[in-house]
């Protein structure tokens, strides 16, 4: 079959770490990541299926894994060779479809009993990633045993799919897994309390779901987010943000919104409740730092990496940054739901064959720039 | 004898015509049988003896007793005077209100007068910097009544200075500075440049806080003031001269002073000085002195272009001189204003081209950011008439400026957020009004920087919103010629590279042929159109 396989080569690591900080995207046709002709995964004991893709998106994590921006910390919870993939809407050898709940928890890798974390649910935060009968791998598309989205099979566990309901297109399938990551930042959010002011750093995939999973499970009042191009500030507006703004803007808007006032170097003296950061960035935690109220904190949903911060804010202002990552079971069944309700299929803005995987993760990766949000393969039809 | 503003009829001989763009220049070749442009009149006559003037006027008020009959030992006298918004560009050493402001206190002085305070009327302006109230009243007043605290900007956010003394008939709130609310004497020193400053706005406007300015300073008042240079058919001043009254009511004694000038903007000589000229009188020297500066300016960047046209010092001559009560004090004044500045016109146009100079009332040594030029362009040279707006309604005002995107943040904070925030949310003045002024007016931090730092108050970029909007009432379109797309774009008007192509769009509105007028301003000029 054909997959896109992720393979342990230094060489190529380098080679794609300098291509991407030529140009975003620009890690794939250099790097570890090609096209092969490979045997489809084993399944590894009972309870696992076989899962055939038939859309898988990129998300902003496999981009940064392509363009050599990955933290080493993924070194031992990743295996190698693997297929990406992690966003995957399916059939199943009965015509069904699912999607795919990545993470690889306990019960996926047969460890009885499961660790406390998966006992309460909470499979995201589960502490035997690297260990059981399965290879390291945090979820399906870092696991060498598992495949992943961007083939045309890959194995699942029962535990891990979500049955499509045939209303649902594919193209809203897909879109089913980012936005479970949005609903479990809201439903963290909305945990804790009212919010009256949000930021939301960031208008990709990820901070258009925020948004709107914001809107649907907690309780905020103002909603500012960032977007830099215009399609972006359409959606974010559609999806709930009441205003959304040039990043450069944040703060001067955020200090008028809160009435506060404004020390050397751009720090507001007072903020916004609370900041979600989809971006991950030394820049986006940076500004996040300095726009968030004193006692307020920041949610850190995109993936961040080697970063410096100077955290004498968040000391002074006794500030607090949380990370925010994955989700649980419940979650993708909130995040299916909103699909629907929301019309989310609409950030579905290309797809395109795996043989043209350079093209489609270039586009992924500049997809603001070029008018786009979410991108995907099509594996439905043969050949590709 | 000086030749007076007209009217040239653009023909197939009409050479280019002059257009400020900012910090630079355009010649631009008008569509012959069918344009005309607008000439200001050559400057006036200076006086002779600036200071007899200034000693007879004292001395001879009008409606008042003299000045030093008014003065009496152990009394409060409070000197107001005009802030850095006037005259435009600054006027070359010593200035008007120097020579005016020095003479009042020689008289206070002889008559053992030793409260004295003078202060800068600035609104809602920024403060004036050490710099700009030295140049404004000269190093002697400054340095002896600056470092006792009796020279000072006024601060219309301080709530312990300010005094409330009533509210009109219309139900204006009248509260204007304490220390001239309750001096035994206020003066009033004003440069009048155009027929829109002084009378009663003086004290009224320049004194007064935002509880009081915001009667007047709103799109209602602005839409009905056709046009606010013509102060008998202003429903800013008539706001203002009832204000006026309740501060007479209250007791507040006003000696007014106002000053004019002439157009001796660029001077007779030097680089500038060609500015001045009517392009078919240009001599070699002057082509070859026009054609350098260009070619110079091309090559400065824009900062450096920007320090160099701001450094400009006008060798203005004042042509009047009057004192005492403030209603025929101000008619006098507006007499003069008129002399120099009126030119009749026959008819409206379809077309109003104007090029937008380098400086307008708010960027004295500062930035024309995108707010102000629209306030410079749809408010003050549009509002340049009497009688009827030179162009017909539904009309198209063409401006040329670089409207770059940029602000200065000290100066400006409040006009970058009204930009970025306001005006991506809404064009519409009674819209902005209604949504957005009060957050701005009222905002802690703007409030801080205006009376700490050099801001213009929160609420001023709104002003200068409004002060367009008879104008975007009454215009079908406008278009910027050489602006920043992205800039233009924000404020609601249409951009073209070339004036060519901004008369195309403009046909578009007005149809084909149009007629263009072309209002060659500054120097100054004042359109009295029939």
């Amino acid at each position: 079959m054909k997959a896109l396989r992720f393979e342990r080569k230094a060489g190529k690591y380098v080679a794609a770490s300098i291509a991407g900080r030529l140009g975003a995207g620009k890690g794939a046709p250099v790097g570890p990541l090609s096209l092969k002709d490979v045997d489809e995964p084993e399944l590894p004991a009972e309870g696992w299926v076989r899962l055939q893709p038939r859309l898988a998106g990129i998300c902003g994590s496999d981009l940064a894994t392509i363009d050599g921006r990955s933290s080493r910390y993924f070194e031992p919870i990743v295996s190698f060779p693997f297929t990406p993939g992690h966003e995957v809407v399916g059939s199943l050898e009965d015509g069904t479809r699912a999607v795919l709940i990545p993470v690889l928890s306990c019960v996926t890798r047969g460890i009885d009993p499961v660790c406390p974390a998966c006992e309460a649910g909470r499979t995201n935060h589960c502490g035997r990633i690297a260990f059981g009968h399965l290879e390291p791998g945090l979820q399906s598309g870092y696991c060498e045993d598992t495949g992943g989205g961007w083939s045309t099979s890959m194995v699942a566990h029962e535990s891990q799919l979500l049955a499509v309901p045939d209303a649902l297109s594919d193209e809203a399938a897909v879109m089913v897994e980012p936005t479970a990551c949005a609903v479990h930042a809201a439903r963290t959010v909305a945990a804790s309390g009212p919010k009256a002011t949000v930021a939301v750093i960031g208008a990709g995939t990820l901070g258009l779901l925020t948004i709107a999973a914001l809107r649907a499970e907690a309780t905020v009042g103002t909603l500012v987010a960032t977007g830099k191009y215009p399609h972006q500030k359409a959606l974010a507006t559609s999806l709930g943000a009441d205003q959304v703004v040039a990043p450069r803007e944040l703060g001067r808007v955020l200090r008028s919104l809160t009435g506060s006032f404004v020390l050397d170097g751009g720090q507001l003296t007072d903020g916004v409740d609370l900041v979600v950061d989809c971006v991950g960035s030394e820049a986006s935690l940076t500004q996040a730092l300095q726009v968030v109220a004193p006692g307020g904190e920041v949610l850190v949903v995109g993936m961040p990496g080697h970063t410096t911060l100077d955290l004498t804010s968040l000391w002074h202002r006794e500030t607090a940054i949380r990370g925010c990552y994955a989700y649980t079971r419940p979650d993708f069944d909130r995040a299916l739901a909103l699909v629907a309700d929301a019309g989310l299929e609409r950030l579905l803005s290309a797809t395109y064959p795996l043989s043209r995987y350079t093209d489609a993760i270039e586009h992924a990766a500049t997809a603001g720039a070029r008018g786009a949000v979410k991108v995907a393969f099509d594996l439905r039809k043969p050949g590709r | 004898m000086p030749r007076p503003g007209f009217v040239l009829d653009v023909d197939k001989s009409t050479p280019p015509i002059l257009f400020h763009h900012g910090e630079g220049f355009r010649l631009e070749k008008l569509p012959a049988g069918r344009s005309r442009v607008i000439y200001p009149g050559e400057p006036l006559d200076a006086l002779d003896d600036v200071e007899g003037a200034i000693a007879d006027a004292l001395a001879n008020p009008m409606e008042m007793a003299p000045l030093a009959d008014l003065l009496t030992p152990g009394m409060k006298l409070t000197i107001a005077f005009d802030d850095v918004s006037l005259p435009l560009p600054p006027m070359k050493r010593p200035d008007i209100r120097q020579r005016v402001i020095e003479q009042v206190l020689d008289l206070a002085a002889a008559a053992g007068v030793d409260d004295v305070h003078l202060i800068a009327a600035l609104a809602l302006h920024r403060r004036m910097t050490e710099d700009e109230l030295r140049h404004a009243v000269g190093d002697r007043v400054y340095d002896a009544f600056a470092p006792q605290g009796a020279l000072y900007n006024h601060d219309a956010e301080d709530p312990d200075n300010l005094a409330f003394l009533g509210t009109t008939k219309h139900g204006e709130e009248v509260e204007i500075n304490k220390r001239a609310a309750e001096s035994d004497l206020l003066v009033y020193v004003n440069i009048n440049i155009v027929s829109m400053d002084g009378g009663h706005k003086s004290t009224a406007t320049g004194l007064a806080s935002y509880r009081s300015i915001k009667h007047h300073h709103n799109v209602h008042t602005m839409e009905h003031s056709k046009s606010f240079m013509d102060r008998h058919n202003s429903e800013l001043h008539h706001s203002n001269w009832r204000m006026g009254k309740v501060i007479a009511d209250a007791g507040v004694k006003v000696f007014q002073i106002e000053t004019t000038i002439n157009n001796d903007t660029f001077g007779q000589d030097g680089p500038m000085s060609v500015l001045a000229k009517r392009e078919w009188e240009w001599t070699t020297k002057d082509r070859v002195s026009f054609i350098g500066m260009q070619q110079g300016l091309k090559r400065l960047s824009s900062p450096t272009r920007r320090k160099i046209f701001q450094g400009h010092r006008a060798p203005y001559g004042v042509t009047s001189v009057q004192a005492g009560a403030i209603e025929p004090v101000h008619e006098k004044t507006l007499e003069h204003c008129f002399d120099q500045h009126i030119v009749p016109v026959e008819g409206q146009t379809d077309i109003l081209t104007m090029g937008l100079p380098y400086i307008c009332p708010y960027n004295v040594n500062s930035i024309m950011n995108p707010i102000l030029v629209m306030c410079l362009g749809l408010g003050y040279f549009f509002n340049m008439y009497r009688g009827k707006p030179l162009v017909r309604e539904g009309g198209v005002l063409i401006m040329t400026h670089p409207t770059p995107w940029e602000f200065h943040p000290v100066h400006h904070p409040s006009y970058i957020d009204f930009f970025e925030q306001v005006l991506a949310d809404t064009k519409d003045p009674k819209e902005i009004e209604a949504k957005w002024e009060k957050q701005f007016a009222e905002d802690e931090w703007y409030r801080h920087l205006y009376r700490t730092s050099y801001a213009y108050h929160g609420v001023h970029p709104f002003y200068m919103w409004y002060w367009g909007s008879h104008a975007l009432k009454h215009l079908g379109r406008v278009i910027v010629v050489g602006g920043d797309n992205r800039a233009v774009a924000r404020l609601g008007f249409k951009s073209a590279s070339t004036l060519n192509d901004a008369f195309e769009m403009a046909e578009d509105v007005v149809g084909p042929q149009p007629t263009i007028t072309h209002l060659k301003n500054p120097p100054i000029l004042m359109a009295d159109v029939k």
